[in-house]
């Protein structure tokens, strides 16, 4: 096969690059460039996108012996991934840009691109597996290192995607594992850190990004009785559930710590509340990709749900509802409760460790408790 | 078998110059030394000065080794407003070419950031040669402010050739002082220093069949140019830094060599090019001849065009796995090609300067190159057309 390596610069897709080698492909590299203005992007070696790593990356294709090409995919990252993240927060919700990016990037816009240029495939160094099935399908799996398992932020790109997909690493122990295999092929990226930030908010500071970008939104921050008890400058300074930060003086009358319960973007107003308060009872989700065949007709069904990349999968009941989207109901597995859903997160479905569906939040109702 | 159509980007070394480079690398001797190894390495920096200023009209004095053509071009630039400005404060005027390497437009940026320039951009015609008129007016209107102008001997991306006779003929009217890159016009046209009546002239080693890291600022006797290099006052305290014998000596053989088969190789060269962009022009019937439409206009070696819908990193990638070297012609940021500004100033829009090719044709070209090229393109346009197609999909902005 003609395999399109996606090289980041770090030492993961090095390595799922080396084993698409080994395993006799035709690979060729390729490192994304998605800032046109890459003083942006963060600089130091936690990122992607820096000139620092796409260097990384050359040098890891040049090991391999493979071709090595930047194409620049900035233009398509800033009017999906960017806009999204500004345009969710704007809207009083909580994206994951990671996972636009691997819905809109890496398996739409370079994927379509590379199938276009005569690849087969596109190679990335994802920690999750692609199970082939007798007939022919193929299903979306966990990795075997539960720690470092990314099937969370991949179920986006849904079944017809995954055919072109290939997940070298997601039969690796560990992440040790991995590092020690690019060391001994030799790959100087062996030693680099992970990355954990948000790519394009340079410094870590998305609170100050979002500042820059959408201006100040000034607005109140009260309890669920509308008592005024701070301020701020823009409720995409918050996240549902979020404790630090919240600036509020006085303390709450049961010196209980207080969370952000509702983000109300319209009246810029940021809802605060007891940590009981975010328990959520059921919880609402759009644009319902499916690996499994969805019961049109609403039946509920037990699984599991994820509403975090390193969140655990809790029991639930799921079913579809209508236009495309998704019902889970948290009541039905007593064991555990689920706190702080924000609309624009993420929900994935699973059975065991199979995906069965991804949809974006929408809405929660609160667990009612006395 | 791989058919390389990027000489001006580097060029093979010619193997007398590789030989030369040999030889010397086991030579101990600084020029600058005074005892007896010094003296025999002084004496070959000095013969090789002389080879080349005889090679291209100048006299040994005039000229001034340094690390290559970007920084002759730095020195040029940056030493020539230095010292204008010294001499007249009211010099803060540095005029180049909207068309220019990065190695003059950058250092030009540089000074206006830097230095207190205010630079002028001089715009081309639709075919990337520089439009006399607007210079004439600008030095009409503020030549008594003009510090330098460079304009390129040959523009490096599209071939168009510069009308420096003229340049030179306006600027003396003003006094003001003209450099010239001809970093690929060398060995590809005929170069006179003394004839041209230019005040500086870049030359570098790589693009004519020598050693990279190595060129020249040939510079007029009495041009006064400020130094960018400090150190220990090699070649006349205007560029500091123990001189690199081998790559000197082998540079010479390169440039005399590549001067004296300059009207042949034109001539067969020429010809060559013409055949490829009679070649390119009847497999990929939309791609649009870039530069100069008049082939006696642009640089022999050079052809260069833009394909409607394509990407040039998508040609690039696949004429490349079709085992076809060239060139988008334009800077990279990190690998990223940038839409060329040679393309802008010649009133492109970005769109199609995304679709560029430069095919640039040397010395061990031959009628097979352009046959691979012709047998090549139609399927890597078509694919490349339809990856642009592919990218541009879900694009709101409407460009595709």
């Amino acid at each position: 096969m003609r395999v399109l390596a996606a090289m980041s610069g770090g030492v993961d897709s090095a390595v799922a690059a080396a084993r698409a080698v080994d395993a006799g492909h035709d690979v060729v590299g390729v490192h994304m460039a998605l800032s046109r203005n890459r003083d942006q992007f963060r600089t130091g070696s936690r990122g992607c996108c820096s000139i620092e790593d796409a260097g990384d990356a050359r040098r890891a294709c040049d090991v391999l012996g493979i071709p090595y090409y930047v194409w620049d995919l900035s233009e398509r990252f800033e009017e999906t991934v960017v806009a999204d993240f500004l345009a969710e927060y704007a809207a009083g919700r909580t994206p994951n840009p990671c996972v636009r990016c691997n819905e809109h990037i890496k398996f739409e816009a370079l994927a379509d691109k590379a199938l276009a240029l005569g690849f087969d495939a596109v190679c990335t160094g994802h920690y999750a597996r692609i199970v082939a099935r007798d007939d022919g399908q193929r299903e979306l799996h966990r990795a075997r290192d539960a720690a470092k398992d990314q099937s969370y932020v991949l179920a986006v790109m849904g079944p017809e995607r995954l055919a072109r997909a290939m997940f070298p690493l997601g039969d690796a122990a560990t992440k040790d594992e991995v590092r020690a295999e690019a060391a001994a092929r030799g790959l100087s990226v062996s030693v680099k850190p992970d990355s954990y930030d948000i790519c394009f908010v340079a410094d870590g500071d998305t609170r100050g990004f979002l500042r820059d970008r959408l201006g100040s939104r000034p607005g109140p921050i009260v309890d669920t009785a509308g008592d005024v008890l701070g301020a701020h400058d823009g409720t995409y300074g918050y996240t549902i559930g979020q404790r630090k930060g919240l600036a509020i003086g006085r303390p709450a009358p049961d010196g209980k710590p207080r969370y952000v319960l509702s983000i109300m973007p319209v009246t810029s107003t940021v809802v605060v509340g007891s940590i009981d308060e975010l328990d959520v009872a059921t919880v609402r989700a759009g644009s319902a990709v499916w690996f499994a065949d969805a019961d049109a007709d609403g039946d509920w069904f037990a699984c599991e749900a994820q509403v975090r990349a390193h969140g655990e999968a809790i029991g639930v009941c799921a079913r579809t509802v209508p236009d495309g989207g998704v019902e889970v109901d948290v009541t039905a597995g007593a064991a555990h409760r689920l706190k702080g859903v924000a609309a624009g997160q993420s929900l994935v479905l699973y059975d065991g460790s199979r995906v069965l569906a991804q949809a974006t939040v929408d809405a929660t109702t609160p667990a009612v408790r006395a | 078998m791989t058919t390389y159509l990027d000489h001006a980007a580097t060029t093979p070394m010619l193997p007398e110059a590789a030989r030369v480079l040999a030889e010397q690398l086991v030579r101990t001797g600084n020029p600058s030394s005074l005892h007896t190894a010094g003296r025999a390495a002084r004496r070959v920096v000095e013969e090789s000065r002389e080879q080349i200023a005889a090679t291209l009209g100048a006299r040994p004095s005039e000229v001034i080794f340094t690390g290559g053509g970007t920084e002759a071009d730095n020195l040029a630039v940056k030493g020539l407003f230095w010292a204008r400005r010294r001499q007249d404060p009211a010099r803060m005027r540095i005029l180049v070419s909207a068309v220019e390497h990065h190695a003059v437009i950058d250092p030009a940026f540089w000074m206006a950031a830097h230095a207190g320039a205010e630079i002028v951009l001089l715009p081309v015609d639709q075919d990337g040669v520089l439009r006399l008129d607007a210079l004439a007016a600008e030095l009409e209107a503020h030549g008594e402010q003009a510090a330098l102008i460079s304009v390129m001997w040959a523009n490096n991306e599209v071939g168009a050739l510069q009308p420096l006779d003229d340049v030179v003929a306006l600027a003396r009217r003003y006094g003001v002082p003209v450099h010239a890159d001809a970093v690929q016009a060398v060995g590809q046209l005929p170069v006179d220093f003394a004839a041209s009546g230019l005040d500086a002239l870049t030359v570098s080693g790589h693009k004519v069949g020598g050693p990279g890291g190595v060129g020249a600022l040939v510079a007029r006797r009495g041009l006064e140019l400020t130094p960018v290099l400090h150190g220990g006052g090699q070649e006349r305290g205007v560029r500091s830094g123990t001189l690199a014998v081998p790559l000197i000596a082998s540079m010479a053989v390169a440039l005399e060599a590549a001067v004296a088969a300059q009207p042949g190789y034109a001539v067969g060269v020429g010809a060559l090019r013409d055949q490829l962009v009679a070649a390119v022009r009847h497999v990929a019937g939309d791609a649009a001849l870039r530069g100069p439409a008049d082939l006696a206009r642009r640089l022999p070696a050079n052809a260069h065009f833009t394909f409607p819908g394509c990407e040039g990193d998508s040609l690039l990638y696949l004429l490349d796995s079709a085992g076809i070297e060239c060139s988008t012609g334009s800077a990279c940021q990190a690998g990223v090609p940038q839409p060329s500004h040679v393309l802008l100033a010649m009133g492109l829009d970005e769109v199609e300067a995304r679709g560029a090719l430069r095919f640039s044709l040397g010395r061990t070209s031959t009628l097979a190159d352009v046959d691979a090229l012709a047998a090549a393109l139609p399927g890597v346009v078509d694919r490349a057309r339809a990856a642009g197609l592919a990218g541009a999909a879900h694009s709101s902005g409407g460009a595709a």
